[in-house]
C-alpha cells in the first residue's frame, strides 16, 4: 500500500476516533446524570481519542519509513551469493543498484546476471510484504491508541487538560526541530569530516598550500591521495568576499544614511522596496549575470587598458556578490543608525553642526560597533554564498590575492566534489564535508560575534 | 525579500511608530482655533532686547502649537518659561534657534530677531545661528566620546582653535565656566557618558558654551536630575547670566523663582502672562497664572 | 570682562563665517555621495533586469519553416495502407531531407547536405509521424507543412546572428545564411509563440527544451516544504511566544533558531545528503528530500516572522479570552492565531519564495539530473526551476542562453507574485 494511502486512511481513523470518543463521553455522561457531570466538553474527549489514534501511529510510520530501505538493503544483500557479498563496498553498491533498478523496471534484464534477477524478484516480494506489514502495523497502532483513549473516558477524567498537555508537547517538539537540525548538521558533517581527517592529517588540511583533489579520481591510482591544502580555498573565499564587501558596504551604508537622514518620506517609501528587490533575486540569477554579463565585461575592460583579466575573475564574482548584499547591508545599517538616539543628533545640530558633520562625527562613531557587527553578518553571508561563485568563479585553487585572477572558494569546491557520483570512502568526497565543517563553524562564529556586538550596542542605547 | 529585511522592517516601523506618539500629545492638546485672539498680560517687551519674537505662530501640519506669541528676551537676563506640560513652551524655545527645522511638518510664522536681525530670513544661516544661540536639552546627552572631545566638538567643527594649545585653553575655560573642571581635570580622556547625571548635564553646558554663544536655551535642564545636582546647575545658571543671555523652560516654579529675572507663563500655546519673576509669583494678574502657581493644576 | 567676551564672540563669528563655504560644499558633496549610492543600487538593478529581459524575451518565440513534404511511401519504407505500428517505425526524417534537397537541388557533398538538414529541428520527424498517424490518408500525397526550425537557424531568423562576422566565429554558416534568406524571401518562415518552452521538459536540443518538468519539480518540492515548514514553524512560534518557560532549554532553542537563520544554505544540502540520502536512504533527486531540506532551511524565517506577528497581537485580546475562562491553548488557537494569521502568512510566503529561488542545497542531493519527463509525485526524480537555470547556464549552445534568461523571467515572475502577495497581506494587516 502506498504511503499516501496509509496516510489518508490514518486521517480517516482519526476522524472516526474523534466521533467515537465524543459519543462515548456523551453516553457515559448520560449514565452519570447528564452532560454537566463531565469534567470537559465532549469534543475534548473526541480530540483525545483522535490524538491517541494519530500520534503513535504517525511515529511508527515515520520510523518505518526511515529504516525501510536500509533493512531492505540488508535483506536483499543477505540473499545474494557469498562471492558477491564479499565484493568491495562500492562494487556491491553498484550491483545492488542494478538489482533495485531492474526491480523498479528502470533497467533492462539484459544487463543482469541470474543472481541479480532472482535477487530482484526477492526484492519485489519483500517490498510488497513490507508495505502490507507497514499498513497493518500503523492501523493496529492507531486503533489500539484510540481504544485505549476511549476506555479512559469517565466523567472525572480531565480530557481537556490531557489534550492540552499533549498539545503543549507537540508545540515543544516543533520548536525542538531547530535543535535537531543543528545537531543533524553538526553530527553528519563532523562524522564524515572525521573520516576525512583519518586519511588526511588535520594539519595538512589546515595549513597545506595546495588543493588538487582531482588527483584522487581512481582509488587505486598511485599517489591517489591528492593534495588537500585548505589555504588557497580560504584565501580565494576571503578575496571574493572582500571585493563583495568593498562594493556593498559603502553603497549600502551611504544609501542607508541618505535614505534615513536626507531623503523625504515619499522618496524613501519608493526607494527602499525597489532596492530590496536586489535581495529577493535568486542567487542562481546573479550567478548567470556574473558569468555571462559581468565577467566578459570586466575582461574586455581589462583588455582595453592592457590588463590580463581571467574570464572567471574574482572581481566579477565579488562585484555581483556585492550587489546581492547591498540591501542586506542597507537594512542593517538603517536599523543601526536609527538606534542612535535623536538626542545626540539634536545636541550636535543644536551647536550648529551641519548634517554631514553630525553624521560623520557623532552618529557614525556612535553606531560603529553596530555597523561592524552588520559588516560581519554581511561577511558571513558572502562566505557562505554558493551559486554566484559556482557559476562565475574558477575551479583551480590558485593562491593569489589579485582580484583579476581566477580563484576558487570553499563552497565551489563543496559543490564540485559532491555533484555527480560519490563514493563515501574516498577522501575526495569526504573532503567536501571537512570543508562544510569549516564553513559551518566560520559562519557560526562570525554570526555569534556579530550578534553579540550588535546586542551590546543596542543595550547601550536602551 | 530576505528574512532579515522583513525583521528590520518590523523594527523600523516600531521606531517610526513611536515618534509621532510623543508629539501627538503636544499636537492634540495645543490644537486651537487660529482665529482666537487674546492679549498677553504684563510686559512682553523690554528695551534693547537680545532676542525678540513678534506674533509667532507654529504649526505641526494642520495643528497649531503656538498662537500669536510676542516675547522679548533681555540682555544678560534669565527668562523662565513655565506652564503645564504641552503648553508650547518647549516648542517656542526651539523656534529661537530653529531646532524645529529638523521636523519636516513644522512651520513657523511671525518674526524672530536676534540683535535685530531676522533669524527666519531666507538667507539666514542655521549653522551660524545655532552657534550664536546654543541649546541644552532636557536629558543630558553627552556624545559617546571622551570628556575632552565632547567639549572640543563645537570648536572643532567650527574651526575655532588653530592649535592644540588653543583647544586645550577653550576646553579648560568652558569646563571651568560650567564649574566642572575641578571634578574632571584628571579624567579628560574618560568617556563623558561615564559621569553622573548632574556632571553630564554640566558637561553639556560646557559643550554649549565652548563655541561662545550669545544666548543659551535650556529645555528643562534639571528634570532628569536629583535635587543636589539641580542646585548646582541653578547656581551655575546664575553665574552664567553674567556673560550669556539665557532662556530656560522649566516645569518647576521654584526653579523659575530661584534663577530667573523674568517669567513667562504659557497655556495651550498662548503666552498668557509675562513679567518680573517676583511680581508674577506674588501678584499674578491672570486667573490661569494664579491657578497654575498656586498648584491648582499643572 | 564683558568687552573681552564680546571680542571673543566677534572672533568666533568671523571664524565660523570663514569656515562656512567649505563646510557647505562638504555637505553638498556628502549628499551627493548618498544620492550616488542609491543611484548605483538602482543602476545595478536596472542593468540586471534589462540584461535578463533582453536576453530572455526572444526565447518566447520560435521560428517555423514551411516545407513541401511528399509523403512518399517508398521513401518512408512502408506500404500505402501501413498499420499504425509500421507508421511509427517509418523514417520520417527521410521525407524532410528529401523535401529540403528538392528545394535546394544544387546542394552536394556530405558536409553541405548535413548543413542543410540542420535547418530543421529533429522534432520535424515526430511532427510528421503524428500527422500521418492521425490522418493515414496523407500517405502518398503532398502537403505544405510548417516545421520547427533548428535552434541555430532559428537564432539567425530572429536576427541574433551577425552574418558579417567571420564564418568561423558563428554556428550558422554562410551557406545556411543563403538558404535561410531564400526561405525568408519566399515567405516560408514564420515566428510563433514558443509553447514548447512551457509544455515540455528538458532536452539536449535548445529549441525543444522547456521548463514544464522543472516547474512541476518546483511545485512538488514547495509542496513538501510548505507541508512541513508551515505547521512546524507556526507551532514553534506559538510555543516560544506563548508557552515556553524561561529556562536554559528555551534559550538553547532560541539560539539555535537564530543561528540556523545564518547557516549557509549549502550546509543544509550537506545535511540532506548525509542524513536523508545516505543514512535513511531516501531516493536521490526527489522533491521529497529537496522539500525536507528546504523546509529545514526556511523554518527559521517562518518562526521569526510568525513570532513577530504573534507578538503584535494586542494583549487585551488574550486577556479578554482568558477572562471568560478560555484555556491558554484555546485562547491562542481561537483568538491570537487568527489575528496574527496575515503576519504569519506573510512570513511563510516570504519563506516559500526563498525556498523557490534556492539552488545550492538541491545540487547536493542530486536534483541536478537531466530530467525530460514531468515528475508525477514527490519521489520521482526531478529538478527544480533554479537548478534548471543553473544547468542551462552551463550549456555552451547559444540557444540555451536565451532559454536560461527566459526561465529566469518565469522564476522572477513567480517570486514577484509571491512577494506581492506578502506585501498585500502585510498592508492589510497594518490597516487593522
Amino acid at each position: 500500500m502506498q504511503t499516501t494511502t496509509v496516510f489518508l486512511i490514518l486521517i480517516a481513523l482519526c476522524v472516526i476516533s474523534f466521533y467515537t470518543g465524543r459519543k462515548r463521553s456523551q453516553i457515559v455522561a448520560m449514565q452519570h446524570g447528564g452532560l454537566d457531570t463531565l469534567h470537559s466538553l465532549p469534543n475534548h474527549y473526541g480530540y483525545m481519542a483522535a490524538v491517541w489514534a494519530a500520534l503513535p501511529a504517525l511515529f511508527v510510520l515515520l520510523v518505518w519509513m526511515g529504516f525501510e530501505s536500509s533493512v531492505l538493503h540488508a535483506l536483499v544483500v543477505g540473499q545474494l551469493p557469498q562471492n558477491i557479498q564479499q565484493l568491495p563496498p562500492d562494487e556491491l553498491g553498484l550491483y545492488y543498484n542494478q538489482v533495485q533498478g531492474f526491480a523498479r523496471g528502470a533497467i533492462d534484464s539484459a544487463q543482469l546476471d541470474e543472481a541479480q534477477i532472482s535477487a530482484a524478484e526477492y526484492y519485489i516480494r519483500t517490498v510488497t510484504s513490507f508495505s502490507q506489514m507497514k499498513a497493518t502495523l500503523v492501523f493496529v497502532v492507531a486503533i489500539i491508541g484510540a481504544l485505549l483513549a476511549i476506555r479512559r473516558v469517565t466523567p472525572v477524567f480531565r480530557a481537556r487538560n490531557h489534550v492540552e498537555k499533549i498539545f503543549e508537547w507537540v508545540l515543544f517538539s516543533s520548536s525542538f526541530v531547530a535543535v535537531l537540525t543543528t545537531l543533524g548538521i553538526v553530527l553528519s558533517v563532523m562524522f564524515e569530516a572525521i573520516r576525512f581527517f583519518q586519511i588526511i592529517p588535520v594539519q595538512d588540511f589546515l595549513f597545506g598550500l595546495q588543493w588538487s583533489p582531482q588527483m584522487a579520481i581512481r582509488a587505486n591510482q598511485v599517489a591517489a591521495s591528492g593534495s588537500f591544502g585548505f589555504v588557497p580555498l580560504l584565501v580565494g573565499t576571503l578575496l571574493i568576499s572582500t571585493v563583495a564587501l568593498l562594493i556593498a558596504v559603502p553603497i549600502g551604508l551611504m544609501s542607508a544614511i541618505y535614505l534615513s537622514e536626507y531623503a523625504s518620506r515619499r522618496f524613501r517609501a519608493v526607494t527602499k522596496p525597489v532596492l530590496e528587490i536586489l535581495a529577493g533575486v535568486p542567487t542562481v540569477v546573479y550567478g548567470f549575470f556574473a558569468a555571462l554579463t559581468v565577467a566578459p565585461f570586466i575582461r574586455e575592460m581589462g583588455e582595453s587598458v592592457g590588463l590580463n583579466v581571467a574570464s572567471e575573475s574574482a572581481m566579477a564574482a565579488g562585484l555581483v556578490m556585492g550587489i546581492m548584499i547591498i540591501p542586506f547591508v542597507m537594512s542593517l545599517s538603517d536599523d543601526i543608525i536609527n538606534a542612535v538616539p535623536v538626542s545626540l543628533r539634536e545636541a550636535s545640530l543644536g551647536m550648529g553642526a551641519t548634517m554631514n558633520e553630525t553624521i560623520r562625527k557623532v552618529v557614525l562613531p556612535a553606531a560603529l560597533p553596530g555597523i561592524v557587527g552588520g559588516i560581519l553578518l554581511a561577511a558571513s553571508r558572502a562566505i557562505g554564498e554558493t551559486m554566484i561563485v559556482v557559476m562565475a568563479a574558477g575551479l583551480s585553487a590558485k593562491l593569489t590575492i589579485n582580484p583579476l585572477e581566477a580563484v576558487t572558494t570553499i563552497t565551489v569546491q563543496i559543490v564540485t566534489l559532491l555533484v555527480g557520483d560519490q563514493e563515501f570512502d574516498n577522501p575526495k568526497t569526504l573532503a567536501a564535508f571537512a570543508l562544510g565543517l569549516v564553513l559551518f563553524f566560520v559562519t557560526l562564529l562570525l554570526n555569534f560575534i556579530a550578534l553579540h556586538v550588535v546586542r551590546k550596542y543596542r543595550e547601550q542605547y536602551e | 525579500m530576505s528574512a532579515i529585511a522583513t525583521i528590520t522592517d518590523i523594527k523600523t516601523q516600531n521606531i517610526e511608530g513611536k515618534v509621532p506618539m510623543d508629539k501627538r500629545s503636544a499636537l492634540e492638546i495645543e490644537s486651537q482655533d487660529a482665529t482666537d485672539t487674546y492679549e498677553t498680560i504684563g510686559t512682553p517687551r523690554v528695551d534693547n532686547a537680545k532676542m525678540s519674537a513678534r506674533h509667532v505662530n507654529v504649526f505641526y501640519g494642520e495643528k497649531q502649537a503656538i498662537l500669536d506669541v510676542s516675547l522679548d528676551i533681555g540682555r544678560n537676563e534669565v527668562l523662565a518659561m513655565i506652564g503645564p506640560s504641552g503648553c508650547g513652551k518647549s516648542t517656542f524655545l526651539r523656534t529661537l534657534n530653529r531646532m524645529n527645522d529638523i521636523i519636516p511638518i513644522c512651520k513657523v510664522r511671525g518674526d524672530i530677531t536676534l540683535e535685530g536681525e531676522d533669524i527666519y530670513k531666507s538667507d539666514q544661516d542655521t549653522v551660524m545661528l545655532r552657534a550664536r544661540v546654543g541649546m541644552v536639552f532636557q536629558k543630558p546627552n553627552p556624545f559617546p566620546k571622551s570628556i575632552y572631545e565632547n567639549v572640543a566638538y563645537g570648536p572643532r567643527i567650527h574651526g575655532l582653535a588653530h592649535s592644540k594649545a588653543e583647544m586645550d585653553e577653550i576646553v579648560e575655560q568652558s569646563l571651568r565656566r560650567a564649574s566642572l573642571f575641578d571634578e574632571v581635570k584628571d579624567q579628560l580622556d574618560k568617556p563623558g557618558t561615564g559621569l553622573s547625571g548632574g556632571q553630564q548635564q554640566r558637561l553639556c553646558i560646557a559643550r554649549a558654551i565652548a563655541v561662545s554663544p550669545e544666548v543659551i536655551l535650556m529645555d528643562e535642564p534639571c528634570s532628569a536630575l536629583d535635587p543636589i545636582a539641580t542646585a548646582r546647575i541653578e547656581e551655575l545658571i546664575d553665574d552664567l547670566k553674567e556673560k550669556y543671555t539665557i532662556a530656560i523652560v522649566t516645569h518647576s516654579m521654584q526653579q523659575a523663582a530661584r534663577v530667573s529675572q523674568r517669567t513667562a507663563y504659557f497655556h495651550l500655546g498662548k503666552l498668557i502672562e509675562v513679567g518680573e519673576t517676583k511680581e508674577i509669583f506674588t501678584f499674578p494678574k491672570h486667573q490661569l497664572t494664579e491657578n497654575y502657581i498656586t498648584g491648582r493644576f499643572g | 570682562m564683558n568687552s573681552m567676551s564680546d571680542s571673543n564672540r566677534s572672533n568666533t563669528t568671523a571664524a565660523i563665517a570663514a569656515s562656512l563655504k567649505k563646510r557647505y560644499a562638504r555637505e553638498r558633496r556628502f549628499q551627493w555621495y548618498g544620492r550616488l549610492a542609491v543611484l548605483t543600487g538602482f543602476i545595478f538593478l536596472f542593468i540586471l533586469l534589462t540584461d535578463i529581459v533582453i536576453k530572455g524575451s526572444p526565447a518566447f518565440t520560435q521560428h517555423f519553416i514551411k516545407l513541401d513534404i511528399d509523403f512518399n511511401t517508398e521513401v518512408l519504407g512502408i506500404s500505402q495502407n501501413a498499420t499504425a505500428e509500421e507508421i511509427s517505425g517509418a523514417d520520417f526524417s527521410a521525407v524532410v531531407k528529401d523535401s529540403l534537397r528538392t528545394m535546394f537541388p544544387d546542394v552536394s557533398g556530405r558536409k553541405e547536405k548535413k548543413a542543410l538538414y540542420r535547418l530543421i529541428s529533429i522534432r520535424a520527424e515526430y511532427t510528421l509521424r503524428d500527422m500521418v498517424l492521425e490522418n493515414p490518408a496523407l500517405l502518398g500525397t503532398n502537403a505544405e507543412v510548417w516545421l520547427l526550425a533548428h535552434s541555430e537557424a532559428g537564432s539567425y531568423l530572429k536576427g541574433q546572428v551577425d552574418a558579417s562576422a567571420p564564418e568561423s566565429d558563428r554556428k550558422v554558416k554562410d551557406i545556411q545564411v543563403v538558404w535561410l534568406d531564400t526561405l525568408a524571401k519566399e515567405g516560408r518562415t514564420e515566428s510563433r509563440f514558443n509553447s514548447t518552452f512551457f509544455l515540455s521538459g528538458d532536452s539536449r536540443e535548445p529549441e525543444l527544451a522547456g521548463i514544464k518538468a522543472a516547474l512541476y519539480g518546483s511545485l512538488f518540492t514547495l509542496l513538501v516544504t510548505f507541508c512541513l515548514a508551515f505547521p512546524i514553524g507556526v507551532l514553534s512560534a506559538i510555543y516560544l511566544e506563548e508557552f515556553a518557560p524561561r529556562n536554559r532549554l528555551t534559550d538553547l532553542i532560541e539560539i539555535n533558531i537564530n543561528n540556523l537563520a545564518a547557516v549557509p544554505s549549502i550546509v543544509f544540502g550537506l545535511l540532506g545528503l548525509a542524513v536523508f540520502i545516505n543514512f535513511f536512504e531516501l531516493p536521490r533527486s526527489a522533491p521529497l528530500v529537496g522539500g525536507v531540506v528546504l523546509a529545514l532551511m526556511t523554518l527559521p524565517t517562518i518562526i521569526i516572522t510568525s513570532r513577530a506577528a504573534i507578538q503584535a497581537v494586542p494583549p487585551s485580546i488574550q486577556e479578554a479570552a482568558m477572562g471568560v475562562g478560555a484555556s491558554k491553548l484555546q485562547t491562542v488557537f481561537h483568538h491570537v492565531l487568527p489575528v496574527a494569521m496575515p503576519g504569519v502568512l506573510t512570513g511563510s510566503i516570504i519563506g516559500m519564495a526563498q525556498a523557490l529561488g534556492e539552488t545550492a542545497p538541491l545540487l547536493m542531493i542530486g536534483m541536478v539530473a537531466f530530467i525530460m519527463d514531468v515528475p508525477g509525485g514527490v519521489t520521482d526524480p526531478s529538478t527544480v526551476l533554479p537548478v534548471q537555470i543553473y544547468l542551462w547556464a552551463d550549456s555552451p549552445e547559444r540557444g540555451f542562453t536565451e532559454k536560461t534568461s527566459a526561465a529566469i523571467m518565469v522564476l522572477m515572475a513567480f517570486l514577484i507574485l509571491m512577494n506581492g502577495l506578502a506585501v498585500y497581506l502585510r498592508k492589510r494587516f497594518e490597516l487593522k
